[in-house]
């Protein structure tokens, strides 16, 4: 079952609960969860639908990863992360990131990391969908074209 | 024999998730240039990074039979 690990692509609605029980633990003191929603509006584009895709045993590998940075950078920092693929709806939960720490500090520095990340080295596609057409989306951080041997790996 | 995958506008434009490749060993460079022969249409092939084995691979990664390649162009998750 998927939802053993702490880090998981899913075709199934979100739910952040079980991923904050996942890392919460005595010695935290807190726990930051992100929530990423498909949003309607994007400059001023109304959008009905996102499809998702994912490459998912890269994908689910690579979100090991990013677990396993932020916990080496932050030794009492505790990471789960999900995302959801195939077609989803406004509003509907496409990530939730939950990290837990014994200070706030290192958990909202972890999910901030852990999202940029995300749109970085994980291999999941979006694809928007318009009243007048679709189209798939890549490189939202607006970089320049990635170099053909790869994003920087390893960085903290 | 090795096999490559394409995701999202690559599939799109490939008209098909995968190829196969009958060869026993090459680098991920000339994978680049058997995809464009095959699928002229496929200009991100040049560009968009490539992972052998669910790793993230450099341009002269040796590729061998049974050996699994996918296209990663620029990913939009999150």
């Amino acid at each position: 079952m998927e939802q053993r690990h702490n880090y998981y692509i899913t075709e199934k609605p979100l739910d952040p609960s079980p991923l904050i029980q996942q890392v919460i633990r005595p010695e935290a003191g807190a726990v930051n969860t992100f929530i990423g929603t498909v949003r309607e509006l994007t400059e001023g584009k109304r959008t009905v639908a996102l499809t998702y895709e994912a490459y998912k045993p890269m994908a689910e590998k690579k979100l090991e990863q990013i677990v396993r940075e932020i916990e080496t950078e932050n030794k009492d920092s505790r990471v789960a992360i999900a995302h959801r693929i195939g077609k989803l709806d406004i509003s509907d939960i496409a990530v939730v990131i939950a990290v837990s720490s014994p200070h706030r500090d290192a958990s909202y520095r972890g999910s901030r990391y852990a999202i940029e990340r995300i749109k970085e080295i994980v291999p999941i596609w979006k694809k928007e969908h318009w009243e007048d057409g679709s189209e798939w989306i890549g490189d939202q951080l607006e970089q320049t074209a990635y170099s053909v041997d790869g994003p920087e790996e390893g960085r903290t | 024999m090795i096999t490559i995958y394409f995701f999202a506008g690559m599939k799109e434009a490939a008209g098909t998730p995968q190829m196969a490749w009958e060869i026993e060993d090459t680098t991920v460079k000339d994978i680049r240039k058997k995809v464009k022969e095959t699928y002229p249409q496929l200009h991100q092939a040049e560009s968009a990074m490539v992972a052998v084995n669910e790793e993230f691979a450099g341009e002269g990664d040796i590729v061998q039979t049974g050996d699994t390649v996918a296209f990663i162009p620029p990913v939009s998750g999150g």
